[in-house]
């Protein structure tokens, strides 16, 4: 099988993407490898025929939110590695929090079903036009709601910008 | 089947490789006759071993890399340039389709039913090259010239992407086959759609870094912008990718806006199903044509923007009016139903 392959190619990337998202020293390198976990995992979506998910996610976290990310630290010119080394409470803080993370995930995802799912390109859900039908059918009103809180969002972000006062 | 995408996909490669070589002589033509002088007339007829001495030149160029910069960024910069300038001829429909042995085969690579989105997502990680090459240089000027893209180009996607939707709204398909299929003839989206094609084609001129907007590699403050510290081919590789980008660009309007290959009374004809695809072609590419020269007049006509005359265009101008307009094709789409 192929898709096998491919499967557990884009797997391998995004495992060891992300973890070099942490491991890099500098803030750039950073970006750059979560923008490589992004398009690896939008390549899983393609594996289960899901074409639009594949390339809103493409579009929104590559394209958009990675972009801006990177702007920023360039701007900011996050160039220099971290010199300072963190204080011991917040490294065991940290460690502790996510041990239990990880615990949930464990917890929930225990009582799943973990199968291969069996012919994926039958599966029709994630292509635009039921996924359309779903959204504005079944799911109309959150979705709309969700759109208000976006504004809502921009609104603020707009006001807190606005640099003389309102 | 497999053989055949193959071969259509090298062809289209190397058509839109040996289109931007020869838009940088039709472009220096054309400046030539804009200025009144010749223009390249030295390396074989009317110039046209130009393309290919520019090419050896840049070859033979002396490699030099800054000691201070990120090597495999730096080099990841150009090539990711021109990979994803490379990307988007996939979804766009060359012709109709052919018939060979009585087998009908499709002149696009990939009839995915997201062609639109496709064409946005690969415009939206176009500056990925442009970004790394600048920073990874490690230079102040070639840093601006990627904080300028990356700005410049965030901005303008969103106008183009409104432009867009209001063809979407319009034809009711993502797939760029649909909508081609529903220009047939002289009905073509321009004539329903001129605002929105006038957005899309100043947003074009962004998103392709050209003159007025190619404040990125602005020479007057920027020394080159994001290509300061490149040279040899790493630097014919950004110079070339804004000419495939320049051919991309004129395909998705052709085909977004001036009905793609169709063309009027062009079925009128009786030509076998060969002969039509390949006039077809010619169509489209005579269209194609006609915006790499629109691209070249702009650019020998008006001067460049100021930085902040470029955001407010952006942002007060050209994002309203998609709006405006998004919201009164539906008005008229609920009006005529």
């Amino acid at each position: 099988m192929f898709s096998n392959y491919i499967f557990y190619f884009l797997s391998a990337l995004a495992l060891y993407s992300s973890v070099m998202v942490l491991l890099s020293k500098k803030p750039i390198h950073s970006v750059l490898y979560l923008t490589l976990t992004f398009f690896a995992i939008g390549g899983h979506y393609i594996l289960l025929n899901a074409q639009f998910l594949a390339i809103v996610h493409i579009i929104v976290y590559a394209g958009a939110i990675m972009v801006l990310f990177l702007f920023t630290v360039m701007l900011l010119n996050l160039n220099k590695e971290e010199r300072s080394p963190k204080p011991i409470w917040v490294k065991a803080a940290a460690i502790l929090a996510g041990i239990m993370l990880g615990l949930v995930l464990i917890g929930v995802f225990r009582g799943y079903d973990l199968r291969l799912i069996q012919h994926p390109m039958e599966s029709q859900i994630g292509l635009v036009k039921e996924l359309g039908k779903i959204l504005y059918r079944d799911y109309m009103l959150p979705f709309e709601v969700s759109s208000i809180l976006f504004l809502t969002a921009m609104v603020g972000a707009v006001l807190l910008g606005k640099k003389e006062q309102i | 089947m497999l053989i055949f995408k193959t071969i259509l996909a090298s062809a289209i490669l190397l058509l839109s490789l040996v289109v931007a070589m020869y838009s940088t002589l039709i472009e220096r033509k054309i400046a030539g006759f804009f200025q009144d002088r010749l223009g390249p007339n030295r390396a074989g007829p009317w110039g046209l071993l130009q393309p290919l001495a520019d090419g050896i030149k840049l070859f033979f160029k002396e490699e030099f890399m800054p000691n201070t910069a990120d090597k495999f960024l730096y080099i990841l910069g150009p090539s990711l340039t021109m990979l994803i300038a490379c990307l988007t001829s996939a979804v766009i429909p060359w012709g109709p389709d052919i018939v060979i042995n009585g087998q009908v085969f499709s002149l696009q690579m990939a009839d995915v039913n997201i062609g639109i989105l496709y064409i946005f997502a690969i415009v939206s990680i176009g500056v990925y090259g442009i970004m790394i090459g600048g920073w990874a240089s490690n230079n102040k000027y070639a840093l601006l010239g990627a904080v300028r893209a990356s700005s410049q180009m965030i901005s303008y996607e969103l106008a183009m992407s409104l432009s867009i939707i209001t063809i979407v709204m319009m034809s009711g398909s993502l797939s760029m086959r649909d909508i081609v299929n529903q220009q047939q003839g002289f009905n073509w989206n321009i004539w329903y759609q001129p605002l929105g094609f006038i957005i899309f084609l100043i947003c074009a001129f962004a998103e392709t870094n050209r003159s007025p907007f190619d404040l990125p590699e602005c020479e007057t403050e920027l020394v080159g912008g994001y290509h300061t510290e490149y040279s040899s081919m790493k630097l014919g590789f950004y110079l070339f990718s804004e000419y495939i980008n320049m051919f991309i660009s004129g395909a998705v309007m052709a085909t977004l806006f001036l009905g793609g290959y169709h063309f009027p009374f062009i079925d009128k004809l009786g030509l076998s199903p060969n002969a039509f695809a390949f006039v077809s072609f010619l169509v489209l590419f005579a269209k194609i044509t006609f915006f790499g020269f629109i691209f070249m007049w702009v650019r020998w006509t008006l001067p460049r923007f100021r930085y902040d005359q470029l955001m407010r265009l952006g942002w007060k101008a050209l994002i309203p009016l998609a709006i405006l307009n998004v919201l009164i094709t539906g008005v008229v789409i609920l009006l005529n139903q």
